[in-house]
């Protein structure tokens, strides 16, 4: 049990997908002008992450890695279908944003109202893939791992868009250079965050 | 007025025979160098740019990988824009810029492990790089195949300035090296010069890309924003 409060801390401090990986970057800056597109933008990526990296979990470890396909027949023991992960990925994470969408719009009308536009643009947000394929390369054990760490990389991706929204609510009245004015300062800030967020590096969990 | 109509009335005439490097193509090639610059004026594609300008080497690495996957995926989506129901074409753009990484993964992987494997996760998300998608949805899905090409070098190209420069003075300033090769002597190390070690941690790639947007917005008034 301790192991996934780890691995969900983890997601949000240390290896935070914004301020240590740059993942999502390009939603991160389009969307984060105000405080409440931020955190529609911000929770439908947690829903996401939340559902498509244990998905992809499954798929990794019962179809692509080598050996995988065992259950089938002892005789795929030998059979690595890894190379075709990246495709498989984004067609899981494709389709199932779209399933989401569609449950979401049926089940929960309000919160469908609240993300319905995000909800298709999390297809092509970086930090998704970036999840599924952190999971790859990190082996987690178990799929309560991968979900933990879903979950977690999805908490800290909104705790980044959720402050640098409120941050570029605020700065609309400083007085900036002209030139640095919208995408140059936000990028500088974004820096400066990350620069406070290693603080968080040397923990060991 | 009068030229404009008789252009389109050659044009009408006989199908677009234009030159291939003509005006408008070559302004295809150069704008995204400077005024329509994928990362620093329509904001694509950073989500892997920033993670790997560690060392020049990786963002050459990157840089080639990006431009072959959108030469490819331009290329085609141009070719078949006509069959594609536009109610699926992100599924279908999807799978083909999801192919042609598999591809440029695998030959990296055969050519220059090492840097394959300092590339990480960031070579399998060329695929959800904004530069690529928004190349694809906003030229390549309304322009004939060899415009399309040029759009895709002159994007990768404007990518690849921005990516090698960051990298450039990463790498200086933190390592002092370029490409491996060590740049500062060792006299200046001796008399008290410190490599910072700061240049190195992901913060500071966002900041150097802040100040490249700075100087370019400084010279080039019309980019600056509203507040």
């Amino acid at each position: 049990m301790l192991d996934l409060v780890n691995i969900f801390v983890k997601g949000i401090f240390i290896e935070n997908m914004i301020f240590a990986y740059f993942l999502g970057m390009c939603s991160y800056l389009a969307v984060s002008k105000t405080v409440k597109t931020g955190v529609g933008l911000g929770f439908a990526v947690i829903f996401v992450l939340g559902i498509t990296v244990p998905v992809n979990y499954l798929i990794e470890n019962y179809v692509l890695k080598e050996g995988a396909l065992i259950w089938l027949d002892e005789s795929f023991a030998t059979i690595d279908l890894s190379f075709l992960s990246f495709i498989m990925f984004i067609a899981v994470i494709a389709s199932m944003v779209q399933l989401v969408e569609m449950a979401v719009e049926k089940f929960a009308p309000a919160l469908y109202g609240a993300l319905g536009i995000f909800l298709p643009l999390i297809a092509v947000n970086c930090s998704i893939l970036g999840g599924a394929l952190f999971m790859q390369e990190r082996q987690y054990s178990s799929i309560a791992e991968a979900t933990s760490f879903g979950l977690g990389s999805g908490v800290g991706w909104f705790l980044a868009i959720v402050a640098i929204a409120a941050i570029r609510e605020k700065i609309k009245y400083s007085n900036v250079p002209p030139a640095l004015r919208g995408l140059g300062i936000t990028f500088i800030i974004t820096g400066l965050m990350g620069v406070a967020f290693m603080a968080f590096m040397g923990i060991e969990l | 007025m009068s030229t404009e109509v008789k252009e389109a009335a050659a044009v009408a005439v006989k199908e677009p025979s234009e030159p291939l490097f003509s005006k408008k193509n070559k302004k295809l090639l150069t704008d995204p160098l400077n005024d329509s610059n994928p990362i620093t004026v329509q904001v694509l594609g950073i989500c892997s740019a920033l993670a790997i300008t560690v060392q020049v080497k990786q963002a050459v690495v990157m840089s080639l990988s990006v431009l072959a996957v959108m030469i490819g995926g331009n290329l085609i989506i141009s070719l078949i824009r006509n069959i594609i129901p536009s109610r699926i074409r992100i599924i279908v753009q999807l799978v083909v810029v999801a192919s042609l990484v598999i591809l440029v993964d695998q030959v990296l992987k055969a050519y220059v492990y090492d840097v394959s494997k300092a590339l990480s996760v960031f070579v399998g998300l060329i695929i959800t790089n904004c530069i690529i998608m928004g190349r694809l949805e906003a030229f390549a899905l309304a322009n004939k195949p060899w415009p399309s090409i040029l759009d895709a070098i002159g994007n990768a190209a404007g990518y690849a300035w921005i990516l090698i420069a960051v990298a450039v003075v990463r790498e200086l300033f933190g390592s002092g090296t370029l490409m491996g090769y060590k740049l500062i002597p060792d006299a200046a190390f001796e008399m008290g010069y410190m490599n910072n070690n700061m240049m190195i941690l992901p913060p500071m790639a966002l900041i150097t890309v802040g100040i490249i947007i700075w100087i370019q917005r400084s010279k080039n008034t019309a980019l600056i924003e509203e507040n």
